[in-house]
């Protein structure tokens, strides 16, 4: 690629969702993280109950965002044809698990009220 | 209970603070502005053009900027092939030439009818006289279907023929002759015309397509599939060409070599080629039409091209570096009516379009211009529905990756497919912008 810089990357984005819809997901993807660190640093521990729900939800994430991208360009499995395609898709799969687990977390800690037992 | 209170202040602050940082990282353009009067004159409001026209507005401060050009849709042509393979509705391709143009530029919607370089006028074919310090001819290229006997584009999707070039409805007919070979099957001849063309990659990747799409519907084994090519290679570039040799043996698809299209009997359902052993009558059920392709009248009556290089097509003569027109110092050459020997594609535009934005720059400023072109191309070759190669080279030959270790040019990958299918139309449109 000629000239591939952050902007070229920003544009291509834009683009890509329209500039609308890219910044409202990457203000959406910016407020849950920045929720997730707020609840984190409010709650001074992670609560491992609420994470466990969050870690369940992870392959329901994984499978989502495989499922989306697949549907959205055509494509099936059976297309994965060298190394760097696998890492794709893994990293897909692991960025659908990671974002889920972040918003159930996050939205379990923001609606659940703080039990007062809990350690 | 303060603890807390502080926390989240500190939190907020933190946040803020994050915020600011971003925006003021936030790219621009830092390069200082031209101040000129220069005149400037772009025929050809295509990819070239437009993409040329943004970047130049952001450069240069008081110049005269104006797009000759009489067609109303703007093409993203190279999806074409989706239309035509039933990927992508014709819609898909289709845009407004004024969607992409900056306000400060004038658009003359007319063509272009005569060009006078040594009194540096555009005459429009209205009539009216335009003026220039500095011209870039981006008029695109003339497909010359009058150059096959017996075609006309009123045959396109029935009776088995097709021809995606041709434009969105065109290549949306297309799909829906080739839909029906896939059904019926029988002979399919893919064809490629003789002179230098658009991406010669899109005939081979119809090809690939509607030979995978019959797979996927499980009627393959009633097809009989013909790639026709206009001389002993499958492709421009050796080491391409024999990769596509062996996908073809491996999809079982035949290559016909130095057969170049001469006329078809629509009714027969006959087509004959030129072959250096006289000509040759073949039979089909589906044939996929493309032909000769030359540069616009008004290039050719101008005296621009060149005298002694493709003589039946026109291209105009410039250096293969400069891309600047080797007998006239103050006009450009850009995008598929340049007489360079590679480069009728997207990509090329996109690595010509700085070139000859610097040339211009330096012209004004009196330095040496600094960019060259070495006749990068890019050709995302389709070979199935999901996956494809993504073939990069210059003018010598070379393949040049631009992941090298990473998306290997030769190997059919789903990563390449999914680049031609979300980021290619959006680095296309990012490109027109200005702003890639």
């Amino acid at each position: 690629m000629k000239d591939l810089t952050f902007g070229t990357i920003l544009a291509v984005f834009e683009e890509i969702f329209g500039i609308g819809l890219f910044w409202a997901m990457v203000v959406v993807a910016a407020l849950v993280t920045m929720a997730y660190l707020y609840v984190l640093i409010r709650d001074h521990s992670i609560s491992w109950r609420k994470f466990l729900l969050a870690q369940l939800s992870m392959p329901i994430g994984a499978i989502a965002a495989v499922w989306f991208v697949l549907v959205m360009t055509s494509s099936k499995l059976t297309d994965l044809g060298g190394p760097v395609d696998v890492i794709v898709f893994l990293g897909i799969a692991a960025a659908g698990a990671v974002g889920i687990a972040i918003l159930v977390y996050t939205a379990q800690s923001l609606v659940m009220r703080q039990p007062k037992s809990e350690p | 209970m303060t603890k807390l209170t502080a926390t989240r202040r500190q939190f907020f602050g933190l946040a803020a603070g994050g915020a600011a940082a971003a925006a003021l990282a936030a790219p621009g353009d830092v390069r200082a502005q031209v101040a000129t009067k220069a005149r400037i004159v772009i025929i050809g409001a295509g990819a070239g053009g437009t993409a040329l026209a943004n970047r130049l507005v952001t450069r240069l401060d008081g110049a005269e900027i104006t797009l000759i050009d009489p067609r109303v849709e703007h093409l993203y042509q190279p999806g074409l092939s989706l239309v035509a393979a039933g990927l992508k509705p014709a819609n898909y391709v289709v845009t407004k030439t004024t969607d992409w143009l900056p306000d400060t530029v004038t658009l003359i919607a007319e063509a272009a009818a005569e060009i006078d370089p040594d009194a540096k006028t555009v005459t429009t074919a209205s009539g009216q006289s335009v003026a220039y310090d500095f011209l870039v001819v981006a008029p695109g290229l003339v497909l010359d279907h009058d150059a096959i006997e017996g075609f006309s584009l009123d045959m396109v999707g029935q009776n088995g023929i097709g021809a995606l070039y041709a434009g969105p409805q065109y290549a949306a007919a297309t799909w829906k002759a080739a839909q029906a070979y896939t059904e019926t099957g029988g002979v399919g001849l893919f064809t490629r015309p003789a002179t230098e063309m658009k991406c010669a990659g899109a005939p081979l990747k119809h090809t690939f397509l509607i030979e995978d799409i019959a797979r996927t519907v499980g009627t393959r084994g009633k097809l009989d599939v013909h790639y026709m090519a206009n001389n002993n290679s499958l492709f421009g570039v050796p080491i391409v060409s024999e990769k596509v040799r062996m996908l073809f043996g491996d999809r079982g698809i035949t290559p016909a070599y130095s057969h170049v299209l001469r006329g078809i009997d629509a009714g027969a359902r006959t087509a004959t080629f030129d072959t250096p052993d006289g000509s040759v009558t073949r039979d089909y059920d589906y044939i996929h039409v493309i032909p000769p392709q030359r540069a616009p009248e008004v290039i050719r009556q101008s005296g621009l091209s060149w005298a002694d290089k493709w003589t039946d097509q026109g291209w105009v003569e410039c250096d293969m570096a400069s891309l600047r027109h080797l007998r006239y110092d103050t006009i450009w050459a850009l995008g598929d009516v340049a007489g360079v020997p590679k480069g009728k594609t997207a990509a090329s535009v996109k690595w010509q379009v700085p070139v000859v934005e610097d040339g211009i720059l330096a012209a004004i400023e009196g330095r040496e211009a600094t960019e060259t072109y070495d006749g990068y191309t890019s050709c995302p070759m389709i070979t199935r529905v999901g996956r494809a190669m993504l073939v990069e080279f210059d003018y010598h030959n070379n393949l040049v990756p631009s992941f090298p270790g990473i998306i290997a040019p030769l190997e059919e990958l789903w990563i390449s497919w999914l680049m031609k299918e979300v980021a290619l139309k959006a680095t296309y449109n990012a490109m027109l912008r200005g702003r890639a």
